[in-house]
């Protein structure tokens, strides 16, 4: 199957700074894919050239098959995009709103239903300067998919959020089946709980990519048995519970056997690149 | 669904022209700030002018009001075009309102086309407004013949078209939303000031009025001036003559001028995202 996106040493310069250093991407048609990385990295640079808003210096774009620095409005009308903390204020409801971008697109989803889906029924005919930012980013949601997109960009949809409207907002995200989406975002969580495959950037260079369970060796490294009286890293956890069992004739006390957690591969992964 | 181009299967940019001019109509109606600034104000100033001065010039049988009328009718047609389009698409562009409809498949001529489409509807309203109070309050005679009416036309729509495609331009002067409503509206005021709205022309230095002919207000002005003023108030002009050539001429350049302005000058963008 042809990719989604294929992006082939992108890179990109603002005056002396270079932002992008040969970044290569491949998304699959239907996968979440996750940009993860601190600010600065160059997440939101990368996304802007794959949105056509950005020119690049260097590389191969693909978007759909088309190259991004061109962009037609038939190949807008196959993308949906949720830029960055989007603060207009516009005196319109949900409802009118969402009624209104639908005249965009060539064939657009039933808006009701779009309102219904993020979670708006309730403020279809609220105002928008009366949502509050959970709410508006739903609604900047809405906007993004009523077009009914083949891919959709998410750039720091949850920056902000408390805990649970991450969560609900994380909800919404899984429900969008069969579209392909490309987040950025600076939180392992978001990325370990949406993302089918995660690529990790840091100085404008992607350092490690895949799985987000296997990412950066995750699930081969050494596992570390911790009990009351000790800890040991070991290639073979499994032996050393059975040897700890026997030595304490039972169960162990405040036994563990943990591996690298996302973040610990994630610090370390940054860390190792982070040079002067 | 009705003029959908099926060929593409893409919607007209006509047809999401008018359903943006639409849009923009109803955002503008309830802001509230807005709608006093930009709308409102020149229909106050006439009530207040005409309360204020009620006589006539000497020797001419030209009324204070009818002056005040044609004079305010010329700043409304800038009031909702060049200060309303300058300080809105400031904001517009600032908030991000200008990227998100440029990542969508509008066609970008149509969000220039609702611009237009709903300052013309606004003009319209505002200058049948301030025409009912002059009429009903400071019995204002309208033109009597095509000929009054035509200029009224011609001049109402060349400085309509002026007013907005500077204020287009204008829009890329602020840094940001909130110093919006002071960098245009200041000059906005001045330029009220030196081209005969609140004070008349006769008792401008001469320098000033120099400086006021190079700008669209003192032209639209005039030409209001002669449809509203007729024949006697001609001896009135800095000239003695309504001088409709010129009046064409200048409007007529600022339209070219200020198109060519919008096209070097339009960013989707803010400044603070390069």
């Amino acid at each position: 199957m042809n990719a989604a996106v294929s992006v082939r040493g992108l890179t990109k310069r603002y005056g002396d700074v270079t932002a992008l250093r040969g970044v290569d991407l491949e998304i699959r048609p239907g996968e979440v894919f996750a940009i993860l990385g601190p600010n600065g990295a160059g997440k939101t640079t990368t996304v802007e050239i794959l949105e056509g808003h950005r020119d690049r210096d260097a590389g191969t774009v693909s978007v759909l098959g088309v190259d991004p620095r061109r962009p037609t409005r038939r190949w807008r009308a196959r993308t949906g995009i949720v830029q960055q903390a989007a603060d207009d204020m516009a005196e319109v409801t949900v409802r009118e709103v969402v009624r209104h971008f639908a005249t965009y697109y060539p064939r657009p989803r039933d808006p009701d239903e779009v309102i219904e889906q993020v979670g708006l029924a309730g403020k279809a005919d609220a105002r928008i300067p009366a949502l509050s930012g959970g709410q508006r980013r739903r609604l900047d949601v809405a906007l993004g998919i009523v077009g009914d997109p083949e891919l959709l960009f998410l750039d720091e949809p949850t920056t902000g959020f408390d805990p649970e409207a991450r969560r609900r907002f994380w909800d919404l995200i899984r429900g969008l089946e069969g579209t392909t989406v490309l987040l950025t975002t600076h939180y392992l969580e978001e990325a370990e709980a949406l993302a089918d495959r995660v690529a990790v950037i840091v100085h404008g260079r992607i350092v490690a990519e895949g799985d987000p369970r296997t990412l950066g060796g995750r699930a081969s490294a050494r596992a570390t048995v911790a009990w009351a009286d000790g800890e040991v890293e070991t290639d073979t956890p499994a032996a050393t519970v059975v040897e700890l069992a026997r030595r304490y004739g039972g169960e162990v006390p405040r036994l563990t056997v943990t591996r690298p957690s996302l973040e610990d591969t994630y610090l370390r992964l940054i860390e190792e690149r982070s040079g002067p | 669904m009705t003029t959908t181009d099926t060929a593409r299967g893409l919607p007209s940019a006509l047809e999401i022209g008018a359903g943006r001019a639409l849009f923009e109509l109803r955002q503008f109606f309830r802001e509230r700030d807005q709608v006093i600034f930009t709308f409102s104000l020149p229909i106050v100033l006439l009530v207040l002018f005409g309360s204020i001065f009620r006589g006539r010039f000497e020797g001419s049988g030209v009324t204070v009001a009818q002056v005040y009328t044609a004079a305010l009718i010329g700043a409304g047609v800038l009031s909702v075009s060049l200060q309303n389009l300058g300080v809105s698409i400031a904001v517009e562009r600032e908030q991000g309102v200008l990227k998100r409809l440029a990542g969508t498949p509008m066609p970008r001529s149509a969000y220039f086309l609702g611009k237009i489409l709903s300052v013309m509807v606004m003009s319209v309203a505002e200058v049948t407004l301030l025409l009912t109070v002059a009429v009903v309050l400071y019995g204002l005679r309208l033109p009597d013949d095509v000929t009054g009416w035509l200029t009224f036309g011609w001049v109402g729509i060349l400085g309509l078209a002026a007013g907005s495609l500077l204020g287009i331009a204008a829009s890329s002067l602020p840094r940001s939303a909130k110093s919006a409503t002071a960098v245009i509206t200041l000059p906005f005021i001045v330029l009220q000031f030196i081209s005969g709205v609140f004070i008349p022309f006769t008792e401008l230095p001469g320098w000033l009025v120099g400086v006021a002919s190079v700008f669209p207000l003192r032209w639209m002005c005039q030409g209001f001036r002669a449809v509203f003023l007729g024949e006697g108030g001609a001896a009135l002009e800095v000239t003695g003559s309504y001088e409709l050539d010129r009046v064409a001429l200048v409007l007529g350049a600022w339209v070219i001028g200020g198109l060519v302005l919008c096209l070097l000058t339009f960013r989707w963008k803010s400044r603070r995202d390069r």
